[in-house]
């Protein structure tokens, strides 16, 4: 049978034929393949058996074939005498043995025999396989074999050994104990190979635990000195640039020569990593800095785009500390905007975006935005979110005039293929709540937006109408024009909108129609109750409701008219009341017409929601139903007379309308969400204590609670009923009792208030309004960026703004800094422990859990020692178990010679030769923190 | 099984990626979406051979490139003028070549000719072993008849 087999069986390369011949169906064709192949591979012929195995490691790589289940015959294959199947059977464990493999704890013994083989080339298959399937057991009962491949004289074997350290330190810390100090003396070696392997290593651990790796800054110091190398080079420059941040000292010495590489050397490779070690990790040298930044303009310059690319990967390193290199090539940068390439592009984008600053982002945004315009979507939406994100940091920092900023947002917003509507509806949203300047311009945006029907057939702008609509109905006393904002609301197209921002929209509405009615109603009260006027009694008092249509059509104005009106009084400016009755007479009966429309226009808008299934907006739709009945019956009370219906009747009608207003009114401010942790628990409290007694407490007091409460003492901060001084007789007692409870609650529980720091939130007073525009700026749209950055990066003064910044509300500022946890990983930590363990000398003991038994802790003082011992010929495992110099007397031995090298009047030259010894094993306990790098090289 | 599956799902999402590249434009592309922080990845296309290069900050870029380089000389030698065939049908000594180049994910080799001395020597015991198992086979099955 294994004859038949054997001649008919399928090679790999019969099975790559085969499956190259399959168009279609390729799936059948490969489990018909592994089943053949988990016949074979049960065959007692190796040769059947390999080739079956190779087939499967084939199958696994290309097609994802599972081959778990042949994980024995893998070991099977690896203990086979012949070469050519030691390999497969290699290449298949390397490939499917991972930290769960149950078989893997059956090859030891065979990775054993095949390491301390004659074949270097079956060594190196087992170095190669260890390097990638390690596990701790393993690691640990092959740390002997690899330790004596560190001393191996075939260079081949040894740079293997070496690299397999990696894994092996990563694996089983305690490795370090046995091999950290050949490991190190390889740095010393002769061959380049080893050099290179040996860097690589250290590269590794550094990048993990640079602080760990300090003592050994002389051995590092003289490769980057010596080598000709360029990958050795490399590797020691990204060592350095680890270990300068952390040794002041140590950057004095590594600058030079590290400009020097830079200037010799006519490898880019090379040439870009001095660069990058410089601007990461010693941009305090200017000249230094300086040199490095030339380099980076020849990349720059050059037509490889990948040079290009790593330039200004360079620049923008070096942009963090020396704005100046940017500015130096900002023509080159800004001309890799339009580049073809993706990368390109976007590297250079960070880099214009790194130099906006207060002073030209205006412009920049500007140039940017006309950028975006003409870039493909996914560009477009680079530029947009890097403006987004650039303008909004740190609390819109670089932002001085927020009426530009929201008028840049409105126009972002109709960029049709802007997919960044969340982040600038949150933005929208935030600027109101932060920057009340803003409010007006930011609703006058917001009707730009909310009345354009074309906008509503974007999905992508949706989130960002949400937005404007709540702002237009939270802010509705900027509006110039009330009615123009409800009928947007309300207009047809809102059918494409999703349920929730609809309800988002007829809740706006609704804030919009108290608004007017509150507005409308208050004025008749004004007319009625202070100001007489000769032709008010004929109307109110003897007009029969038939001759109301007359009078209308007389009165009848453009709601424009009526618009302005609003404008005028909600601006804050004072209105004599001279001019209030003369506008009031017209303007009275021209609203009253357009609040009857309006509210016509909100029920016949609205009708189609009562019977909705969203909920949402079922029940929005409902509230504003109601309400607008409630308008209607008290605006038909004022086209009769005011003495035909109850006194009382009116009355309620209006006073629920003036709760409404005054409930929608009191402002959103934001809180902090460290608010409640500011509050002190007072002393005896106890939290968790019943509180049914309270009841009781609460009935003796007999709070004059009024039945319409008001938080805040809004009516006194430029809204129209106080503004013209009119206030409603029954409503003032109302108003100020609670601000007199409100006053004497702050009074009494100050600490429950926010702090000093958001006082300008509760402050009576606006500033100003930014009316008067600076417009000092060039307007030309073909005005290039590189001129932008000219003047205002270079020069360091502030400009002269026409206007102050107006308070952005902040909070919590300390808490996000106070969050920052440190976290340290265990695993790195015991390899740190073990590394620091050994370069020190401490005698601390191994952070490794103590799981071994006392079999492998005899074998580890077996490697203790032989760390320690200088005798390099040992090379079986029986040696090592029986090695009799003691690590303490080494240890003991090296400790004397280095307080010999720590005396005053040392000769260097003979440390150079035995800094090895020094600084593998030579306890540094007593060296302090600041000490670690022994002074010679310093 | 799984991480045969992830390996795959890279596979695919890499594909992706470069396909849509254009010729002109560099070797580097953002990995860190596909393969996590750190991940840097550098691509190099022969007529229809890709060649990938996935690395973390602890290499040099161009580097990397050079990488490529190295490798496709080597394969070059070891087939006289690569093509897709050669590596498709040679699996075997596609992984021979890059064991001796990286070990570890370490880069333990960049001149092509010792990369090459080693793949020959390793080629040849393989010829070796396996022409004596081919002649004791046919001994064996001579007398088993």
């Amino acid at each position: 049978m294994s004859i038949m087999d054997n001649l008919f069986q399928r090679t790999l390369e019969d099975l790559i034929k085969g499956l190259r011949l399959q168009l279609v169906g390729e799936s059948s064709f490969i489990s018909k393949a592994l089943e053949e192949i988990r016949r074979e591979i049960k065959s007692t012929d190796p040769d059947t058996k390999s080739t079956a195995l190779q087939k499967l490691t084939y199958l696994n790589s290309i097609y994802a074939v599972d081959m778990s289940f042949a994980a024995f015959h893998v070991a099977e294959v690896m203990g086979s005498s012949h070469f050519s199947h030691k390999k497969i059977g290699y290449l298949a464990a390397s490939q499917s043995f991972h930290d769960a493999t149950d078989v893997i704890l059956l090859i030891t013994n065979q990775l054993r025999k095949d390491l301390t083989c004659g074949n270097q080339f079956e060594v190196c298959l087992a170095l190669e396989c260890l390097s990638k399937i390690a596990t701790l057991d393993l690691a640990r009962d092959l740390t002997p074999e690899v330790f004596t491949l560190l001393a191996s004289t075939k260079i081949h074997v040894r740079k293997k050994a070496i690299a397999v350290l990696l894994r092996l330190f990563n694996k089983y810390s305690d490795a370090v104990k046995v091999c950290f100090k050949r490991l190190v003396e390889n740095l010393d070696s002769s061959d380049p190979q080893s050099v290179s392997a040996t860097v690589g290593v250290f590269c590794e651990l550094t990048s993990r635990d640079p602080k760990a790796y300090l003592p050994l800054a002389p051995e590092f110091y003289r490769v980057l000195v010596d080598s000709k190398n360029n990958w050795v080079l490399i590797k020691v420059l990204k060592i350095f640039a680890k270990l300068a941040p952390l040794e002041p000292r140590l950057t004095k010495r590594v600058v030079e020569p590290i400009c020097e590489h830079m200037g010799r050397t006519g490898a880019k490779s090379l040439m870009f990593e001095c660069v990058r070690t410089i601007v990461t990790s010693l941009a305090e040298y200017e000249s230094a800095v300086k040199l490095a930044v030339a380099k980076t303009r020849e990349f720059l310059i050059d037509e490889d785009p990948n040079l290009k690319y790593l330039g200004l990967q360079a620049l923008a390193v070096v942009s963090q500390n020396h704005l100046w290199a940017v500015l130096e090539n900002k023509e080159i940068v800004i001309k890799c905007l339009s580049d073809l390439d993706p990368n390109i592009r976007l590297e250079s984008l960070r880099l214009v975006m790194a130099m906006v600053s207060e002073n030209n982002v205006v412009e920049m945004s500007r140039v940017l935005v006309n950028y975006a315009l003409k870039s493909d979507p996914e560009f477009c939406n680079e530029i947009v979110g890097y403006i987004l994100s650039t303008c909004s940091r740190n609390y819109y920092e670089i932002i001085m005039d927020f009426d530009w900023y929201v008028t840049l947002l409105g126009e972002i917003s109709r960029i049709p293929q802007c997919q960044l509507g969340e982040e600038i509806e949150s933005q929208l949203i935030d600027i109101a709540l932060r920057v009340k300047d803003v409010r007006p311009r930011l609703v006058h945006v917001g009707r730009e937006l909310l009345i354009d029907p074309a906008l509503l057939g974007n999905p992508l702008v949706h989130r960002i109408l949400s937005a404007v609509a709540w702002i237009s109905g939270e802010y509705v006393e900027f509006s110039r024009n009330p009615l123009e904002l409800i009928e947007a609301l309300m207009q047809p197209r809102t059918n494409l909108l999703p349920p929730a921002i609809r309800a988002v929209y007829v809740h706006s509405g609704l804030k919009i129609l108290i608004f007017c009615a509150d507005y409308f109603l208050s004025k008749k009260e004004a007319i009625i109750s202070e100001l007489p006027d000769p032709s008010l009694p004929a109307y109110t008092d003897h007009k029969p409701p038939s001759d109301f249509d007359h009078n209308k059509d007389l009165y009848v104005q453009s709601a424009d008219k009526l618009a302005d009106e609003f404008h005028l009084e909600s601006g804050g400016e004072t209105v004599s009341l001279g001019e209030i009755s003369s506008s009031v007479s017209s303007g009275k009966k021209m609203a009253l017409q357009s609040l009857f429309s309006l509210v016509n226009l909100v029920e016949k808008a609205l009708a189609p929601f009562l019977v909705s299934c969203e909920v949402e907006l079922l029940e929005r739709a409902r509230n504003i139903y109601a309400f607008s009945e409630l308008i209607k019956q008290e605006l038909h009370g004022c086209i009769r007379t005011t003495e035909s219906i109850s006194e009382e009747d009116k009355q309620k009608n209006y006073g629920v309308i003036k709760a409404m207003q005054d409930a929608l009114s009191e402002e959103l401010v934001p809180v902090s969400i460290s608010a409640q942790e500011r509050v002190h628990k007072p002393d005896g409290l106890i939290l968790n204590e019943n509180l049914s007694e309270l009841q009781l407490i609460c009935d003796d007091l007999q709070l004059p609670l009024p039945a319409i409460f008001s938080l805040g003492d809004r009516n006194s901060k430029g809204r129209i009923v106080t503004s013209s001084n009119i206030q409603e007789k029954g409503d003032l007692p109302l108003s100020n009792e609670s601000t007199s409870l409100l006053v004497e609650h702050r009074k009494r529980h100050g600490l429950y208030y926010l702090p000093p720091e958001s006082i300008d939130v509760l402050s009576n007073e606006y500033p100003p309004a930014n009316d008067s525009k600076s417009k000092d700026y060039l307007n030309d749209e073909a005005l290039d960026l590189a001129i932008l950055t000219e003047h205002s990066l270079s020069s360091k003064k502030k400009p002269t703004h026409n206007k102050p910044r107006p308070v952005v509300i902040k909070l919590d500022e300390a808490v996000e800094v106070r969050d920052v946890v440190e976290c340290f990983e265990p695993k790195e930590n015991t390899l740190f422990g073990a590394v620091r363990d050994v370069l020190h000398g401490g005698d601390t003991i191994s952070t490794l859990p103590q799981s071994e038994t006392s079999v492998s802790g005899s074998r580890r003082r077996g490697k203790e020692r032989i760390s320690g011992s200088a005798s390099k010929n040992m090379t079986s495992t029986e040696n090592i178990e029986t090695g009799k110099s003691s690590i303490r007397k080494s240890k003991t031995r090296l400790h004397g010679k280095e307080r010999r090298h720590r005396s005053p009047g040392r000769n260097s030259q003979k440390i150079l030769k035995e800094k090895t010894g020094q600084v593998a094993v030579g306890p540094l306990t007593e060296a302090a923190e600041t000490s670690v790098i022994p002074d010679f090289l310093l | 099984m799984k991480t045969v599956e992830k390996q795959h799902d890279l596979i695919r999402s890499v594909y992706g990626v470069l396909s849509s590249r254009a010729e002109t434009v560099s070797n580097f592309v953002n990995a860190e979406s596909i393969f996590g922080p750190d991940a840097r990845l550098v691509y190099k296309h022969f007529a229809t051979l890709y060649f990938v290069v996935i690395f973390d900050s602890s290499e040099n870029e161009l580097a990397m490139l050079d990488l490529i380089q190295v490798f496709v000389e080597t394969l070059d030698k070891c087939f006289k003028n690569v093509c897709e065939l050669d590596i498709v049908f040679n699996f075997g000594k596609i992984h021979t070549v890059l064991d001796e180049i990286i070990l570890g994910g370490q880069v333990i080799e960049t001149n092509s000719t010792e990369v090459m001395k080693a793949v020959d020597e390793i080629t040849k015991l393989e010829s070796a072993s396996s022409a004596i198992s081919i002649m004791t086979k046919s001994v064996s099955a001579w007398r088993s008849r």
